[in-house]
């Protein structure tokens, strides 16, 4: 009985979060399509060119006109998109000529790689730097990182991007000037090393400032806890602060910083559109830009409700994860 | 009970001052304990019994040396006659000198009651102490997998003094170890101080509830503003003859038992009056 309760309410729950998941692709989609259909940009002019069109014969451009879909009222463009995704058909890229699908996978392979490495790092760069700043609040160590946190956190990501271009690449010579491989190479010569020497400089710009948001969290709990009765009680047991950061630190601070990291996917996702731009690196985010521009409906809305589910994701997961290890918590909902 | 025991405490004019910045930059220091001295004897329990601010939990934390870092203590405090500084406070702090803390908040809210116990040891022999003390306390083995929150007012204490007792103390400070307590649970929380004191150890214990105190101690020393102004046998409180300070005396006519109805003796002199038209209001 107790058994069929608990599996009844997670029905319930995995319901919910699904309906709420389809409401936000549904609006996310939506929103975009709008922007999209009022953007002032011409297909026609920014896809073909001004002197193209004009040395066209009016068939030709009455073709190109229908395949951009430009005299189908939006209301009905939007719904027959809605009704093809329903069926199981995200469209044709405009742009690429190829299926939706078929781009995003390809596009997306290139930057998961980068927006897993940026994520982790940043993360466990910002978690350590969190405690090594709260431990010993207004020391050496904390100024530094709390400094730099505040710098990182008003950089853009893309100007931060520039400037490791600029030295690493341009003066230094260290690293590739953009690109996800050699220029000029064919698919068969690029090796692994290749791809990741490519994407160093994209994931630590991303990196960089994603750290701050991280950090700065960590190390105000960290001081909270470094004040708390239960570490002051730690001390008069006789525990050494190595011990006390290692038992209790550790262990009270890496739920909240573990749901922030979940959530902040659409911060490294954000930053990504504008680094990507910066190092001409072909991942989704450029793709992003290159079908907001260029106007491929299908591809931008295909783009951005993948993004929306990844950022959905994260969010789950940050709450799923909150309610399996605080016991108080999991315990708490064991009870009732 | 025998007082004549080995002294285990001495605090000999122990003053705990805070500065604190006042309104713009004036610099303001607060004489939080001031000119303590006292002694507690193994086998002994010496209750500091005071309103709140008179300084009683900042004496366990000057002892324990986990004052906040802008206090500054003055004064010489001895254990089982070495002074107490900073090597031997490392050396004792947790094992031979315990405190048992006043809430659940010093318990660290992720981590479950038996591990608290053990200091996060995890050996078989830890372990069976553990489980042997929390039995003692009537305490099972599903209290030891439970987290803080999930504690009941009456076991988080009883789990704060086996975090004591499992280290095989000479002195035990106690501070406010029965708040939120019932009567009749606060009465057994002290029955367990007295069997830590049979068991050879000293017991100092701070609290804001004279009724209690007299019921468990031996000695009591009442502290005002920071400065114990009387100290007395517990049984010199059943007579108040015995006792010197006006306001002693007051504290033990306001006591239950001693309570007289028409409430004019409580008006011995205007400082007491003051005092306590200034605290409750009347």
């Amino acid at each position: 009985m107790k058994e069929r309760n608990k599996t009844a309410s997670f029905a319930i729950w995995a319901g919910g979060q699904a309906a709420r998941m389809v409401l936000l692709l549904l609006l996310v989609s939506m929103v975009s399509f709008v922007l999209l259909s009022v953007s002032p940009l011409d297909p026609l002019q920014t896809n073909v060119g001004q002197a193209a069109l004009g040395s066209m014969s009016p068939e030709q451009i009455e073709r190109l006109r229908t395949y951009w879909g430009v005299d189908v009222p939006p209301v009905r463009r939007y719904t027959l998109w809605l009704i093809d995704l329903l069926k199981g058909d995200m469209g044709v890229s405009l742009l690429y000529r190829r299926p939706v699908t078929e781009v995003i996978a390809g596009k997306l392979s290139n930057s998961l790689g980068l927006l897993l490495t940026a994520w982790f790092f940043s993360g466990l760069a910002g978690f350590f730097l969190g405690i090594l700043a709260g431990k010993r609040r207004g020391g050496l160590a904390d100024r530094l990182i709390t400094g730099y946190s505040l710098i990182a956190a008003s950089t853009p990501a893309f100007w931060a991007a520039m400037m490791l271009l600029m030295v690493f690449s341009v003066y230094l010579k260290w690293f590739p000037i953009g690109l996800s491989v050699p220029i000029g190479a064919s698919v068969g010569e690029v090796t692994l090393f290749d791809r990741i020497h490519h994407a160093v400089l994209p994931a630590v710009a991303l990196s960089l400032t994603g750290i701050s948001s991280i950090a700065l969290h960590t190390r105000e709990k960290m001081i909270e806890i470094m004040e708390s009765d239960y570490v002051l009680f730690s001390r008069a047991r006789g525990e050494g602060e190595m011990e006390i950061v290692l038992r209790h630190g550790l262990r009270n601070i890496l739920l909240p910083a573990m749901t922030l990291q979940f959530s902040s996917a659409s911060e490294i996702i954000g930053g990504s559109v504008l680094v990507e731009q910066v190092f001409s690196y072909p991942g989704l985010g450029q793709a992003a830009v290159t079908a907001g521009l260029g106007g491929d409906a299908p591809l931008l809305l295909g783009i951005t409700m993948i993004t929306a589910l990844i950022v959905f994701a994260g969010n789950l997961t940050a709450n799923v994860l909150y309610g399996w290890i605080d016991p108080r918590i999991r315990e708490g909902a064991l009870r009732r | 009970m025998d007082t004549s025991g080995k002294v285990i405490l001495e605090v000999r004019k122990l003053s705990v001052a805070f500065e604190q910045y006042g309104r713009g930059l004036k610099r303001k220091v607060i004489h939080a304990v001031e000119d303590l001295s006292l002694t507690v004897s193994e086998r002994e329990i010496v209750a500091v019994v005071g309103s709140s601010g008179s300084g009683k939990s900042l004496l366990a934390h000057a002892i324990m040396g986990i004052l906040p870092y802008n206090a500054a203590m003055n004064g010489e405090l001895l254990f089982e006659g070495r002074m107490l500084d900073g090597e031997l406070l490392r050396q004792v702090r947790g094992k031979e000198l315990v405190l048992v803390p006043q809430s659940v908040s010093y318990l660290d809210p992720l981590m479950k009651a038996g591990r608290q116990v053990t200091k996060g040891r995890k050996d078989e022999e830890s372990r069976k102490r553990c489980r042997d003390i929390l039995s003692r306390y009537g305490l099972d083995k599903e209290a030891e997998g439970k987290y803080p929150f999930q504690l009941s007012g009456g076991m988080t204490r009883r789990i704060l003094i086996s975090t004591a007792v499992i280290e095989q103390p000479r002195l035990v400070i106690a501070d406010e170890p029965t708040p939120g307590l019932h009567p009749e649970a606060a009465r057994r929380v002290m029955e367990h101080f007295k069997e830590i004191a049979k068991g050879g150890a000293g017991v100092l214990l701070i609290t804001h509830d004279l009724e209690l105190a007299l019921l468990t101690a031996d000695r009591v020393v009442v502290l005002y503003g920071g400065r114990a102004i009387e100290e007395a046998q517990a049984a010199a409180f059943s007579d108040e003859s015995q006792l010197k300070h006006p306001y002693t005396k007051a504290l033990c006519r306001s006591m239950p038992q001693n309570w007289d109805p028409s409430g004019d003796r409580l008006c011995v002199s205007g400082e007491i009056l003051a005092y306590m038209r200034k605290e409750y209001g009347r």
